[in-house]
């Protein structure tokens, strides 16, 4: 689905373009100001100055000027700060979208998404005698339950303290698992991009920069987020075995395998890792004399210089993945590195994901 | 004679309530069209609009009825035109002064439906509108719920000012049992009359009425605090 939206509030322009996968989490990432928020916006049909083109399950939404109402629109939003009615109780919020679309057309169940969120027990109470995490809890439920079309969601986890984030996080991967909708997820923390979403929408003042696949756009050299200071690749991989005796899980991306803190995931779950550039380091031969535990045969990829005076930014290659490594100048020359060459990628420490 | 209150005063009375109920409940529902545009339009006009709402709160009431008894009289704008249209005019008449009730209290009603609307901010209606809400059924389902504070305080506010109410009534009113005269004016008369004991009855009724009136609002206050919750 092609998106396409313009809008102009005084000084701010937005001007957007992307392509919406059918499926999956595409996150929209960009610092604040960027115009995130207007286009997600825009897409509910919340912007009635908004202009541009949009077509959901073969229903136009938005024909240029032209807009479907928010209302008529099988879409779930979730703000930034919960938005629950405070003179409903719990249930009766989750009941006010469902009850509003006809029985026949429901295809999300009411049990099965009060589990999935874990809602039991708090359908009696109201709002206000919830903790951050349950209202948006809460707020995911009732979007969800109104079975929409396209999902979407304004920076769920912004208002919430780091508590409250680890204990909605979960379900939120568990709704990427199970979600047969496409999900848009407004954000700017790095972290939820990199445990949530599979495809990537980069904006910049009001544009749209690029857009890829999640490890396509972190690494590219082009753009910003290869060049921050925390910047990370993402690895997909597959769980193989536990060693038990040493709390480690082996996991392999790509045919070789890495070594993680103790996962308590059968063989086969499919695991994300993620690799800081500063945590990477290059050998030319393998380390066997290395306290570090994971050493991956790679390929470099690209070369560039660093933002950070007197660092080079290292694309390496792993299969059809891509690692960042973030090395000196010197040591680059030392070891004479150059496109194309095979080396060990000496990999410090993986977070999963 | 019922509790001191000879008929003709509890004529009076009764047709004070029935004129603050039915201009009351007439600019309840007038007012919400209004109130929202003041609450959420960005237009510069708005200032000008809100001015012109609150001129009953500083105007003195006889000038108010001044220009309405002109308005509504048979050579006014409005009356003239009923007279035309084969209708009566709107001076000395229970019509006039429920409109003249109207005019005077119109900022005791739109004040505080504009705030509350404005507490209640445009997330809410949004909220409701990404779960399949239409327009109306967001009024009913979320406003309505969430500002009955808002329209608790216009009710009692316009009603108990319409109870007092004294120099637009008599400027366009004038004092005609029954028709026109209200408790106020009958309060005045008594006294003019030096019937104090008369003046002291309906008095009292009138006071009593207001505080119990107030007391209510007050009291209802506890417990309708959705809008501050939900900011």
């Amino acid at each position: 689905m092609n998106v396409i939206f313009d809008l102009r509030r005084g000084s701010f322009a937005l001007k957007a373009e992307f392509d919406l996968p059918d499926r999956g989490v595409t996150a929209i990432f960009g610092r604040s100001g960027c115009g995130k928020t207007s286009l997600l916006r825009c897409m509910a049909g919340l912007e009635p100055e908004a202009s541009g083109q949009l077509q959901v399950a073969g229903q136009a939404w938005q024909r240029g000027a032209w807009s479907l109402p928010t209302h008529e629109r099988a879409l779930g939003y979730v703000f930034q700060e919960a938005s629950l009615f405070p003179h409903l109780t719990v249930e009766r919020n989750l009941r006010y979208g469902w009850r509003r679309v006809a029985p026949g057309k429901r295809r999300v169940e009411w049990q099965p998404t009060i589990e999935l969120l874990g809602l039991e027990g708090l359908l009696d109470r109201y709002p206000a005698q919830l903790s951050g995490g349950q209202r948006q809890r809460v707020a995911v439920g009732r979007a969800l339950l109104t079975s929409p079309d396209l999902l979407l969601m304004d920076e769920p986890l912004a208002s919430l303290d780091s508590d409250s984030k680890a204990e909605i996080l979960p379900y939120l991967e568990k709704l990427h698992r199970d979600l047969a909708v496409p999900l848009v997820y407004v954000s700017h923390s790095q972290d939820e991009v990199l445990r949530l979403a599979d495809q990537l929408v980069l904006m910049d003042d009001g544009q749209v920069q690029t857009q890829g696949p999640v490890a396509d756009v972190l690494t590219r050299l082009d753009m910003p987020l290869a060049h921050q200071q925390g910047a990370k690749a993402l690895l997909e991989g597959a769980v193989v075995r536990q060693d038990e005796a040493d709390h480690l899980t082996e996991v392999i991306c790509d045919g070789q395998s890495i070594w993680v803190s103790q996962l308590n995931q059968p063989p086969g779950t499919p695991v994300r890792l993620s690799v800081a550039a500063r945590d990477v380091t290059i050998s030319r031969a393998p380390a066997t004399d290395s306290s570090v535990l994971n050493c991956l045969a790679v390929q470099i990829d690209a070369l560039e210089a660093d933002p950070q005076p007197g660092h080079v930014l290292v694309v390496l290659r792993l299969g059809a993945q891509v690692l960042l490594s973030r090395i000196t100048e010197r040591s680059r020359r030392q070891l004479a590195l150059t496109r194309g060459d095979c080396v060990y990628a000496l990999v410090k420490g993986v977070a999963v994901h | 004679m019922i509790l001191g209150i000879a008929e003709a005063d509890w004529i009076a009375l009764l047709l004070t309530l029935r004129l603050a109920l039915i201009s009351t409940v007439l600019l309840l529902v007038l007012c919400i069209p209004l109130a929202w545009w003041l609450a959420f339009t960005p237009n510069r006009g708005k200032v000008l609009v809100e001015a012109l709402v609150a001129l009953p709160l500083v105007l003195p009431p006889t000038v108010i009825g001044f220009y309405l008894l002109i308005l509504l009289g048979p050579r006014g704008a409005v009356g003239g035109a009923l007279e035309a249209a084969g209708l009566n005019h709107l001076a000395f008449s229970f019509t006039g002064l429920v409109v003249g009730s109207m005019v005077y209290s119109l900022p005791f009603v739109v004040q505080p439906l504009q705030n509350a609307f404005q507490n209640l901010g445009s997330r809410p209606l949004e909220a409701a509108a990404t779960l399949r809400a239409g327009p109306l059924d967001r009024f009913v389902t979320v406003v309505l719920p969430l500002t009955q504070r808002g329209f608790l305080t216009a009710f009692v506010l316009s009603f108990a000012h319409t109870l007092g109410e004294f120099g637009v009534l008599l400027m366009i009113g004038g004092s005609i049992p029954g028709q026109t005269q209200v408790a106020s004016i009958a309060i005045y008369n008594h006294v003019e009359a030096l019937d104090y004991g008369a003046a002291h009855g309906l008095s009292l009724v009138l006071l009593v009425l207001a505080f119990v009136l107030l007391l209510s609002v007050y009291a209802l206050n506890r417990r309708f605090r959705w809008v501050g919750v939900a900011q």
